[in-house]
């Protein structure tokens, strides 16, 4: 089978693999650079389990080939926040109990973090519009909506990039 | 025709006038308005409507009013204490990820509470037979029984704390 | 997946020198929102992907005098916010913002959408309202224009011949008289595939219609203009029986079929009521 180099800057580190024409950038995150907070949930770009930040913009995984990332930034959940470390999003969700089974909650936290890259703050509806493409199936979204509201509705200087 | 009966329910005194035929947990759930309490299933299978009855386990949904007369009831709101302290219980819960939708969880805790009231020490078994007659659809069990196990070591320090 | 070939031209001559080379093997690949899950399934089994998403040349949006230039690589989600866009051929930039949801429009492109050419195509009836047209390389590097009405032949079938590319669309400069509206009718608020959709532009002289174009989406095999519409509403006086009037007409040049979003006699009775909605907002509002 045909390979090719690909060199991925993941979370701010490059990383290299070899990869078919064919994988995508969720097969080789998960299964090549171990970066498993990407969570694979219909690898058909429904479901938004598995959006990472792609040159800045939210993506599904599952729709890049490995091929086309390669030369460019990816930054999945852990590159937004970490345990010691974490973002006010993540802050927020956990505080806000925006997390049941906790599939969503990566791919829902880089939706977010994508719309207050691009506005620090957002209504109400541009919060709904920006997690439209992530599915959740426990929490019904209201207190996934309230935990970005709080971040997002806070004046610029109040909460961190 | 209702009849008249006494319940001290989390430490509260009610005076209630209740027909023969209605259930336990609709007098808490509706009289009473404790909705901690849960309608899982009205059959006996899910372990939602929990309660304890003079300090023992009871089904709500099979359990006429009338039939606990005169008993202590205490049911999820009367666990963690008044200032609003929660349990150790409740803290474990919150601390093992025991807790997804929420819905099995106040008759988690209650038998859970009974568990260790009769065996400190409860082996993982222990814990899994206890809940046996609880159901859970979210969290596959294993944060309960982790909270479980956390809560007892809790309490045994506590009380090696309040007696050392 | 099978064994494939993956190339990336650098620049259009690259990109011309493959697809002489590759000729009919060639697949294009851009966002790959169709292409991917396609693939996957086995729908499409491509030898030789050429990677077209980042070539500048085919990601520019540009006004030029008498038209505006959208590179077929250009992203759903820059069309949609594109200020170009917004102000020359706003209802291209409604659809764009109603197409699959926010992480698919990031990827997806207006090149992409026209080539997989299904009937719910959401960025085909405002083109074919603003009679708009695609332009295609061939794989000796000749470029033709096709008005997008003529591009689309059929059920998923377009003038692409294999190894032919959409290079940019050109959407002619609306005049300044031209006002349009869009509505697009779905199952959800987002990721919808289009249940019945309306694009309409019309252009009032005193209280005539001096022009007026109308295409409708997901209510026949390709996307549509409805021709005979709009020779009946061009010249008539602006009055509220057209709405009953043009009724009959508009059912004759739909064709909707009955699916799992939606009967056929549901089509029929709520396409009619998109479109004169967006009728009276345009005429009388």
């Amino acid at each position: 089978m045909k390979t090719y180099p690909i060199t991925i800057e993941l979370n701010g580190e490059a990383r290299n693999t070899d990869v078919s024409a064919t994988e995508t950038l969720l097969d080789v995150l998960r299964n090549k650079f171990d970066a498993v907070e990407v969570k694979n949930g219909c690898e058909q770009g429904d479901c938004g389990a598995c959006t990472v930040m792609l040159d800045g913009k939210a993506v599904n995984a599952c729709l890049v080939l490995a091929l086309q990332a390669s030369g460019k930034a990816v930054t999945t959940v852990k590159g937004i926040g970490s345990q010691t470390s974490p973002h006010a999003l993540q802050r927020a969700f956990v505080e806000q109990g925006a997390i049941q089974c906790g599939y969503c909650t990566a791919g829902m936290i880089t939706a977010a973090k994508a719309l207050l890259d691009e506005k620090s703050t957002a209504t109400t509806a541009e919060i709904r519009q920006a997690i439209s493409g992530n599915l959740c199936r426990c929490t019904g979204y209201k207190k996934i909506v309230a935990a970005i509201e709080s971040v997002a509705k806070k004046e610029p200087a109040t909460h961190k990039r | 025709m209702k009849q008249r009966i006494e319940l001290l329910v989390n430490g509260e005194y009610h005076e209630l006038y209740v027909a023969p035929n209605t259930l336990l947990i609709n007098v808490i759930r509706e009289e009473l308005q404790l909705t901690g309490t849960k309608y899982g299933c009205g059959t006996g299978q899910c372990g939602g409507c929990t309660l304890l009855v003079d300090g023992e386990p009871v089904l709500g949904c099979l359990t006429l009013a009338v039939a606990v007369d005169g008993a202590a009831i205490t049911t999820i709101e009367g666990v963690a204490a008044v200032d609003g302290t929660l349990d150790k219980v409740q803290e474990a819960f919150l601390d093992n990820n025991a807790v997804q939708c929420g819905y099995c969880t106040p008759g988690m805790v209650l038998m859970a509470k009974d568990l260790l009231r009769r065996n400190p020490h409860p082996s993982e078994a222990d814990i899994r037979h206890h809940i046996k007659g609880n159901i859970c659809r979210c969290t596959g069990y294993n944060g309960i029984v982790r909270a479980v196990k956390a809560a007892a070591e809790r309490q045994i320090e506590g009380d090696a704390n309040a007696n050392g | 997946m099978q064994t494939v070939e993956y190339l990336k031209p650098a620049d259009m001559n690259e990109l011309a020198a493959l697809m002489q080379q590759y000729a009919a093997r060639a697949t294009f690949i851009a966002g790959g929102t169709n292409l991917i899950p396609d693939m996957r399934s086995g729908r499409h089994r491509p030898e030789v992907l050429l990677d077209i998403g980042d070539l500048k040349a085919m990601n520019a949006i540009a006004l030029n005098d008498d038209h505006l230039s959208i590179g077929a690589a250009a992203t759903i989600a820059r069309i949609a916010a594109d200020a170009t866009v917004n102000a020359h051929c706003p209802i291209l930039a409604a659809a764009a913002a109603k197409l699959g949801n926010p992480l698919t429009r990031n990827r997806a492109t207006i090149g992409g959408n026209l080539a997989n050419a299904s009937p719910c195509a959401d960025t085909a009836p405002p083109l074919l309202s603003l009679e708009a047209l695609v332009e295609i390389m061939d794989v000796k590097g000749q470029q033709r224009q096709v008005p997008l009405d003529k591009f689309f032949r059929g059920y998923k079938w377009t003038d692409l011949a294999p190894g032919e590319v959409i290079t940019r669309i050109v959407v002619p400069k609306p005049s300044s008289g031209m006002q349009g509206g869009h509505t697009k009718l779905g199952l959800r608020k987002a990721a919808a595939i289009c249940v019945a959709s309306v694009a309409v532009m019309l252009e009032k002289e005193n209280d005539h219609i001096a022009k007026a174009r109308v295409a409708f989406g997901s209510v026949a095999p390709k996307p549509i203009r409805a021709y005979r519409l709009e020779a009946f509403f061009e010249g008539k006086a602006a009055d509220a029986t057209l709405l009953s009037q043009c009724e009959p007409i508009l059912q004759q040049e739909i064709a909707p079929i009955s699916d799992i979003r939606g009967s056929e006699a549901y089509r029929r009775q709520v396409t009619a009521v998109i479109f004169k909605r967006n009728l009276q907002e345009l005429l009388w509002s």
